[in-house]
């Protein structure tokens, strides 16, 4: 299964679709608090708002302010090369890939944390301790899942890893990294259990605290980065379904696709039903998602 | 069918991970009647096909493991007002770190360990070790007689599970025997924890070491 036209679908799927599904999430919390909600199309809305204005930055701020949003988006758009859905293989794939994936995450990571901590402001300050202090959980966990995939397939290329995981495989490892793979969405998108978006205290923000001070288009890049960062992680997640027998790679593009909507769907449920967990006890969550990846690394091992 | 003993034993290695990792005394017995529950499954998946014997020590064990012994916990957490593990000698992440290390030498043990029999699924050996290995880990590392009565359950679980490998071999009656001990041991351990309770106040087993009460 080599690269074809039908690979270059994917990123230009998700750049179009991903700012859908905050707007899902939001529509399925409404619907469990009896609200409306905003509308289905409020993420474009936003964008088309912000992409608009004009911005303004504090003068204690230097180009690390402004490169954030910017690398972060553009690390996004990278990860989207390499990142396979429905077994269709991705534009760009090529052996270690994976790890690729994963650094490109992180430098990600790096640059928003740093445009946080350029303004100088103490609640950005703190909001990027705690993005750090996550992160040091979440990125283990994330390797040795993808690491026990890499074991599983014999690749080392994502594209041929979900080729190979979409044919058939262990039940077992994928509910474990099923699992696993849905804390870490959970985590990294800064959902629930781990960090509330619609909270209104600096206190108690995470992500939302690091990008008070981006205003415009920077905002507009920040939001756009994190619904494609929901469709990147969504698409690690979807591939553990086997999706391999459907016929053609349009009709597996759009399971995939569907598969990434039902995740925001079960995203909105669980943000629903379940607390935030206290911030000491995020680290026992995060130290959970990769315990299960470990075992199912273990299992690759027999 | 393989692929049945294969959950069976992930979720038998999961609700161990969770016992590690949980500081509600009421949400491990839970857990560990859960665990009980499953096991009971275990003699059919393993023999394949639904013998007298295998209905008769998974039905008696899941009863036993299901029903009586949370019964006989959560009584006695009734009556002793203790509802989760304040200060575990070792804490809640580092167990569960140290649970992983111990999976993997199981793992490792289990590949190594020469069989008489073949086992029915590759993970039995494995699982059932380290089941075994939890147990004992939790009556190590935790202070209360509650979990540590919990752990000695565990412990039990995992004896039952690597009796599977055997299950060809073993008669019913030494299994039905094991089970009996435990049954005998865990009714007796309800008691005890309740009479110390009630004559120190507390059921803190490391304290039990200093035994002058109110001398220096």
């Amino acid at each position: 299964m080599g690269v074809s036209a039908a690979s270059w679908i994917h990123p230009v799927l998700a750049l179009a679709l991903s700012p859908l599904l905050p707007g899902v999430i939001n529509r399925v919390k409404a619907f469990f608090a009896g609200r409306n909600g905003p509308p289905l199309l409020q993420g474009y809305h936003d964008l088309w708002k912000l992409f608009r204005k004009g911005g303004i930055a504090s003068r204690t701020t230097t180009w690390v302010f402004r490169a954030g949003p910017l690398v972060n988006f553009a690390c996004l758009l990278a990860a989207l090369a390499v990142m396979p859905l429905g077994a269709v293989s991705a534009p760009l794939p090529f052996d270690g890939d994976w790890l690729l994936m994963a650094y490109l995450l992180g430098l990600g990571r790096f640059f928003t944390v740093a445009a946080a901590l350029d303004t100088g402001s103490s609640f950005e300050g703190m909001g990027a301790s705690r993005e750090v202090q996550f992160a040091v959980f979440a990125e283990p966990a994330l390797l040795i899942g993808l690491a026990a995939l890499a074991r599983e397939t014999q690749s080392l290329s994502l594209s041929p890893i979900y080729a190979g995981l979409a044919a058939g495989g262990e039940l077992p490892l994928r509910i474990l990294l099923g699992a696993g793979f849905f804390i870490l969405y959970l985590a990294e998108n800064c959902r629930i259990p781990v960090d509330d978006p619609n909270t209104h205290l600096e206190l108690t923000m995470i992500h939302e605290v690091m990008v008070l001070d981006h205003g415009a288009v920077d905002l507009g890049f920040i939001q756009w980065g994190a619904a494609l960062k929901l469709w990147v992680l969504g698409a690690l997640w979807a591939g553990l379904l086997p999706l391999g027998a459907l016929p053609g790679p349009l009709v597996r593009l759009a399971a995939g696709a569907g598969a990434i909507l039902a995740l925001a769907i079960l995203t909105g449920m669980v943000e629903s039903v379940t607390a935030r967990v206290r911030l000491l006890r995020v680290p026992q969550l995060l130290v959970g998602a990769g315990v299960l990846c470990a075992l199912g690394l273990l299992l690759t091992f027999r | 069918m393989q692929n049945g003993i294969g959950i069976l034993l992930i979720f038998l290695i999961l609700t161990d991970l969770l016992l590690l990792g949980s500081s509600r005394l009421r949400n491990a017995i839970r857990i560990g009647a859960a665990q009980g529950v499953a096991l009971g499954l275990l003699p059919w998946l393993a023999h394949g096909h639904l013998t007298g014997a295998a209905l008769l020590l998974g039905a008696g064990s899941a009863a036993l493991k299901g029903v009586v012994f949370p019964a006989l916990l959560n009584r006695a957490l009734r009556e002793i007002h203790v509802r989760r593990e304040i200060e575990p000698l070792i804490g809640y992440i580092p167990s569960l770190l140290i649970g992983t290390g111990v999976l993997a030498a199981a793992f490792a043990f289990g590949a190594r360990l020469p069989l008489p029999w073949e086992s029915p699924s590759p993970l039995l050996v494995p699982a059932g070790l380290f089941t075994l290995w939890t147990g004992l880990f939790l009556i190590m590392a935790r202070r209360k007689a509650i979990t540590q009565v919990l752990g000695y359950i565990v412990m039990e679980n995992g004896i039952f599970a690597l009796g599977m490998v055997v299950v060809e071999a073993m008669p019913l009656l030494v299994e039905l025997g094991v089970l009996l001990d435990v049954f005998v041991a865990v009714f007796v351990m309800g008691i005890l924890v309740f009479h110390i309770n009630r004559e120190f106040d507390h059921i803190d087993s490391d304290q039990l070491t200093a035994l002058k009460e109110g001398a220096p």
